[in-house]
């Protein structure tokens, strides 16, 4: 299925958040995660179902002022 | 000692994480500022890359209080998603609120600013706003529930110093119960120490000591800055004179009103 990663368009096999983070190699990082400009709590990552065309962001802590 | 939010701190002086010449530097100039609050923010993390961990890793190793913002944040939805992502990220209520209006000189949209300070802090947010020195705005901030208002001296990154001088005093005059901290636009400590002789409560430094040729030392000579301009402030400071007034008294001078 497709769906937008980050901003670029990427097929993904995973169902589901948790599922997304084990295929792209995101999973042990410290990260939040937004699916189509919602905050997704860490606690739903396994039951969050994934659509074809989702807009998933995947974010972390990085330098800033 | 100063107050955000509830909390205590010791040092005025919060500290940006970015622009330093090496993560190391980084670590080191935050130490020898004496913060112990640092801003970061948030970004998207490459497919299997573990930038975002790594530079995580460094800032816990610092024992600090972390302030997340919004930076780059254009509308008042992007800046709400960041701030919900920060406090998730993070697990903090506290948020440095940037909404930019004009990317040229990266100034805050007032209006934008405002309505999300208001949403957020009925979500139970703890606003710190990034915003100009109009008095307007930053009374409407506080009703919105901001008890910590953060105005700019000048554009970010332009080490100008206060430029509206007169303002920033009216803030510090009409805002008696909210944490003001100059937020950009300081380029020496000097600049720092102006800032907490008028009476504002801390400063938020970043490219100033970043992008200095010694950001370590230059991260000791602001943290001196800011003590010596909140001690010179509680010291009570003289106000300016129109004129000349002689330190020196003036009785007993040899020859005052010798007979000619």
């Amino acid at each position: 299925m497709l769906v937008v990663l980050n901003g670029e368009r990427t097929e993904i096999v995973a169902r589901n958040l948790a599922a997304l983070l084990s295929e792209k190699d995101f999973a042990h990082t410290h990260v939040a995660i937004a699916v189509n400009q919602r905050v997704v709590p860490r606690a739903a990552w396994p039951v969050t179902a994934l659509n074809s065309g989702d807009q998933i962001e995947i974010i972390t802590p990085r330098q800033g002022g | 000692m100063v107050a955000f939010y509830g909390k205590d701190f010791s040092s005025r002086m919060l500290i940006g994480t970015a622009l330093y010449p090496s993560p190391a530097i980084m670590q080191r100039a935050i130490r020898a500022s004496g913060a112990e609050i640092v801003t970061v923010s948030l970004r998207r993390e490459s497919a299997g890359g573990r930038i975002g961990s790594a530079f995580w890793d460094l800032i816990r190793e610092l024992n600090v209080t972390v302030l997340p913002n919004t930076a780059g944040c254009r509308s008042v939805r992007e800046a709400i998603t960041t701030a919900e992502l920060a406090r998730e990220l993070f697990s903090t209520a506290w948020i440095k609120l940037e909404v930019i209006g004009d990317d040229e000189t990266l100034q805050p949209d007032p209006v934008g600013l405002v309505e999300a300070a208001q949403i957020l802090t009925k979500d139970g947010f703890e606003v710190f706003p990034y915003c100009t020195e109009d008095l307007t705005v930053a009374l409407r901030l506080r009703e919105a529930g901001c008890r910590v208002i953060m105005p700019w001296a000048a554009p970010i990154g332009s080490a100008r110093g206060i430029i509206n001088r007169d303002a920033l005093k009216l803030l510090r005059t009409r805002l008696p119960d909210v944490a003001l901290v100059v937020d950009a636009g300081l380029g020496a400590p000097s600049h720092a120490a102006d800032a907490l002789e008028l009476g504002y409560d801390a400063v938020l430094l970043n490219t100033a000591i970043a992008k200095a040729a010694d950001p370590v030392a230059m991260a000791n000579a602001f943290r001196l800055a800011v003590e010596a301009g909140r001690i010179g402030y509680e010291a009570g400071l003289m106000g300016p004179r129109d004129f000349a007034s002689p330190s020196t008294p003036v009785v007993g001078t040899p020859f005052w009103h010798a007979v000619s």
